[in-house]
């Protein structure tokens, strides 16, 4: 393959297009609702109508607006149509005749639409993820033949420092100072991994651009590789997302076959080769150290940091480990250039950011706006609000590891820096909003119990302290709880804050502190008079003895 | 100086403690000129004074009249000493608390039916009897106390220890192997 | 092998490059807490009683897995420290079925000897009485997981000094527990060599010797240090 070869097939792909394109969801939430069977339904009244000549079914990755699924879009005339059943084919073929639908329209004008942003989503919805033409055909690949013919290493890692991209599973390390620490750590052998083992509830940001948009992952890893002098990839994705598995494993076939992938690839020196590995259902694997041990084939359990994985990681060699969204953005920087990236987002956040929102909100689904939006124009405007004409009491960032920010700071901007001021993180883009229906101390006590049962058990602070807190937040819950045992709670939040392994039993105080940080008054409303203390009045806590 | 007025109490324990308390030895004749028993096993008061000083509490809180027990316990009196393992852990007395759910009846049976020689029957004479509480619980689950003297039983030692220093008018403050477990 | 020279306590403190600050704070006559820490095998970090503060760093440290470096200023012990130490040890006591008063273990148990030396006089969190096996399956040895930390010794020896690869780690969370091959009973393990590594390891009363009774588990470590001796320092020193 060189560079003519890929112009080639873009051109052919581009000339194949027929005058309309129905493009029908096929990621995962729109399939939960029987997608699959509206794409047959389509394909049978395109060639019932005799229209196959004129008109391409196209199954493509997430149409974004998920609460509205299965969604269909027509080409060119734009019409969006919601919530598909497979009898509704029929009548949506016909209105490329001029005929009438009754099925129910979106409006592609809305602000969930308009206000966003598209990089790393730009693929999804458009393209078809299952065929590597379609991605070629929006100039999937060339970012990967520029590196490898028109780059050096070093000049691959500059880029990526002048984009200011910043990692994109939640703590938001520079990318391109990292791609320099794997780069120049010693070694022959060097592994990039991606992580995808996404696990934060109410997350599906890295599901939607696997199943959607795979190559733009797999182009990411190679550039990445190319940087750090890497020859082996591994994806790891967890078992519980067959559908962007099975996706990954056709885009690694295809890309392999094409060879953009494999040896000698675009007929330069440079070998690539991906693996994927399977996580089998622990949220801690998504930890680095962890993951590596998980790929290693050992128990999935962190280990103390540093050595960070950059010096030694995977069997003891350097490794670059990055979140798919991280790399997913990589093949547009280095197609538009480093300084069109930084001209996005703000001072210390460039970029984009892929939220998955949910909750209490009229309109769930994925959204890719720019670093600094508003909160408030996310879910307000973009969003709809809460649904029924509820209040937002408070959105949630950064599942388990993150916090509440309530209503009265709607007004920040989406930033590293302003929602770690808020004590919540970025996170890795779950955003789940609750209204005034919402019981804050549940929430925290839910995120424990997500914790307590997600801990490793290596380390004490984390597989007994989410034990004890989540004990007490529950003691609280039952209005069994006074002050001593809220103070108890909050010592050990600290503790455990300060003294855990990894970042999972870190930050898995977090929701509670952020609770109580904002929402204290509910906390309070629920405790007990102290009846233990000397001056107590000594009710008797357990049932009376019977007269 | 007043006479301290301090009590020792029973509830679900062994005894041990309170035999080691005997184990004081001559101590007791010293122990007996400046404190001023007024409600122990030892004693025969029926009824938990007022106005108690300092009271050692042997054993975990078991059953109803524990419970009610240690309540009055706590408004009767300045400091409540944890004596004894059971009185600070649970120890011995909580393990049925593993058995988890209905272990109060799972021990009563065990006890009084399938280990009984002759005249199986569990105890349940009303206002006599009190009902077992579904958990065991160390005193300071229930109220709050205010010094811990661990051990399985204390060596008399260590009472000692800590009983010179409330003697002296002291904060009693034990540490090293005088907070020892077991 | 360059030597660095830091700051421990207060104390100026060379130590080899490589060295771990455990090693170099032990060499000073530096005592630290430790639990998961096992002379002659691999550390893992796991117990947190280690943790240290070092300048510069906003992060705690354990000293038993953070490797030595040049100007480096640690202290090891702050009323924080003593604090974290001392809920660590409150965790562990109400998290599993620590009954010392008829344990095998009592009067030579590392977490019993910790607790009273922390001053921990009693625990103030709420005791969760879990219900756990005692595996006596095995005819020299016995496994009682009321008794375990999960400090994980007993894997480590097994696999890295007697290289039998019995003993592991199933389950997660507060469900975590020392299992024998694939989760079987130990008796029927086939890979078990009857070496008696893992129980002279062990800190607690969670594996002894059948027969043992109440305050009779004594931990002769000669035998592991014997080993492991012989094995990095080709020294066969009885």
């Amino acid at each position: 393959m060189d560079l003519n070869e890929l112009l080639q097939i873009k051109e052919k792909e581009l000339a194949a297009q027929k005058p309309h394109t129905l493009r029908c969801c096929m990621a995962a939430g729109c399939m939960s609702s029987n997608s699959q069977a509206v794409k047959d339904g389509l394909e049978k009244a395109v060639a019932d109508a005799g229209l196959s000549n004129q008109v391409e079914v196209r199954g493509v990755g997430c149409m974004k607006l998920c609460c509205q699924g299965p969604l269909v879009q027509a080409d060119p005339a734009g019409a969006l149509y919601e919530r598909v059943t497979p009898p509704d084919a029929a009548s949506i073929v016909g209105t490329l005749l001029g005929g009438a639908t009754h099925v129910g329209k979106g409006d592609p004008h809305d602000p969930f639409f308009t206000k966003q942003l598209s990089i790393v989503l730009a693929n999804s919805g458009v393209v078809d993820p299952e065929r590597i033409e379609s991605y070629l055909a929006a100039d999937g690949y060339t970012g990967l033949h520029e590196v490898l013919h028109e780059m050096t290493p070093k000049d691959v890692v500059e880029g990526l420092v002048k984009s200011g991209l910043r990692g994109r599973g939640g703590a938001g390390f520079p990318t391109g100072l990292k791609w320099g620490t794997v780069a120049k750590s010693p070694g022959e052998k060097k592994y990039v991994i991606c992580n995808a083992d996404e696990g934060d509830p109410g997350a599906f940001m890295d599901r939607s651009v696997l199943e959607s948009d795979p190559h733009s992952v797999l182009e990411g890893m190679a550039i990445a590789a190319y940087a750090v002098g890497a020859d082996q990839g591994f994806i790891y994705v967890r078992a519980e997302y067959p559908l962007a598995i099975s996706r990954l494993q056709t885009a690694i076939r295809q890309a392999k076959q094409m060879g953009l992938l494999g040896s000698a690839i675009f007929e330069s020196p440079f070998n690539f080769n991906i693996d994927i590995r399977i996580g089998a259902g622990a949220f801690v694997c998504g930890e680095e150290t962890a993951l590596m041990a998980s790929v290693e084939g050992k128990r999935g359990t962190p280990r103390p940091r540093p050595p960070f994985p950059a010096e030694s990681g995977l069997w003891g060699c350097p490794t670059l480990i990055n979140n798919v969204e991280t790399f997913a953005n990589v093949p547009a920087i280095i197609r538009r250039g480093a300084d069109w990236f930084a001209s996005i987002g703000t001072e210390k956040s460039k970029g984009t950011k892929v939220f998955a929102l949910a909750g209490k909100i009229k309109n769930t689904g994925l959204i890719e706006v720019p670093m600094g939006t508003r909160l408030r124009d996310i879910v307000e405007q973009m969003g709809g609000g809460a649904p029924d004409g509820g209040r937002i009491k408070a959105v949630q960032t950064g599942g388990p590891s993150g916090g509440c920010i309530p209503a009265d700071a709607l007004d920040t901007p989406v930033d590293y820096e302003s929602l770690t001021k808020l004590g919540s993180i970025m996170g890795s883009g779950g955003m789940i909003v609750m209204d005034q229906t919402t019981n804050m101390v549940e929430i925290a006590r839910f995120f424990m119990e997500f914790c307590m049962d997600e801990s490793c058990g290596k380390c004490i602070p984390c597989r007994a302290g989410t034990v004890q807190m989540h004990h007490l937040l529950t003691k609280i819950i039952e209005r069994k709880a006074t002050l001593r045992d809220l103070a108890k709670l909050e010592e050990l939040c600290d503790m455990v804050k300060h003294t855990s392994l990894c970042g999972l039993g870190q930050t898995a105080p977090n929701p509670t502190v952020s609770t109580l940080r904002f929402f204290r008054h509910e906390y309070l409303e629920l405790l007990q008079p102290d009846t233990h203390g000397p001056h107590g009045n000594g009710a008797v806590t357990q049932p009376p003895v019977p007269a | 100086m007043d006479t301290l007025r301090v009590a020792t109490v029973w509830l679900g324990g062994c005894s041990g403690c309170h035999m080691s308390f005997l184990d004081l030895d001559e101590f007791l004749l010293e122990l007996a000129q400046k404190v001023e028993l007024v409600f122990s096993p030892i004693v025969d008061v029926k009824e938990y004074p007022e106005n108690v000083d300092l009271v050692l509490i042997e054993g975990a809180v078991c059953n109803e009249d524990h419970l009610e027990m240690v309540h009055k316990i706590r408004r009767r009196t300045k400091a409540i000493v944890a004596f004894g393992d059971c009185a600070v852990t649970g120890n011995v007395t909580a393990i049925r608390n593993q058995l988890g759910r209905g272990n109060a009846a799972s021990v009563l049976q065990r006890a009084y039916l399938e280990c009984a020689d002759l005249n199986p029957q569990i105890p349940k004479e009303p206002g006599i009897v009190p009902p077992l509480l579904e958990r065991v619980m160390p005193v300071h689950e229930v109220v709050h106390v205010d010094y811990y003297l661990p051990g399985c039983p204390p060596p008399a030692d260590r009472i000692k220890a800590l009983l010179e220093q409330v003697l002296a008018g002291a904060e009693p403050k034990l540490a090293g192997k005088d907070i020892k477990f077991g | 092998m360059a030597a660095k020279t830091l700051t421990i306590d207060g104390k100026e403190v060379s130590a080899a490059e490589g060295a771990t600050i455990l090693e170099a704070a032990s060499d000073a006559g530096i005592t630290l807490p430790t639990l998961c820490h096992l002379e002659g095998v691999y550390d893992v970090g796991a117990c947190r009683m280690c943790l240290v503060e070092i300048a510069g760093t906003p992060k705690l440290l354990p000293a038993c897995t953070t490797q030595v470096s040049e100007g480096m200023n640690v202290t090891t012990t702050s009323e924080r420290l003593q604090q974290y130490r001392k809920m660590i040890l409150e965790l562990l006591f109400a998290e599993r079925n620590h009954v010392c008063a008829v344990c095998v273990a009592n009067g030579h148990c590392e977490l019993q000897t910790l607790a009273y030396r922390q001053g921990m006089d009693h625990v103030r969190y709420d005791y969760c009485f879990p219900k756990w096996d005692v595996d006596i399956t095995h005819p020299l040895y016995g496994m009682d997981h009321n008794r375990c930390i999960l400090c994980t010794r007993c894997v480590r020896v097994c696999w890295h000094i007697e290289g039998a690869g019995t003993k592991n780690v199933a389950g997660r969370g507060a469900k975590a527990q020392i299992i024998t091959d694939l989760f079987q009973p130990w008796g029927e393990s086939d890979t078990c060599t009857n070496c008696g590594k893992c129980v002279m390891s062990c800190p607690t009363g969670a594996l002894f010797y059948r027969g043992a009774t109440v305050g009779e588990m004594e931990r002769d470590r000669s035998k592991l240090e014997f080993i492991v001796t012989a094995r990095e320092k080709k020294q066969w020193i009885p």
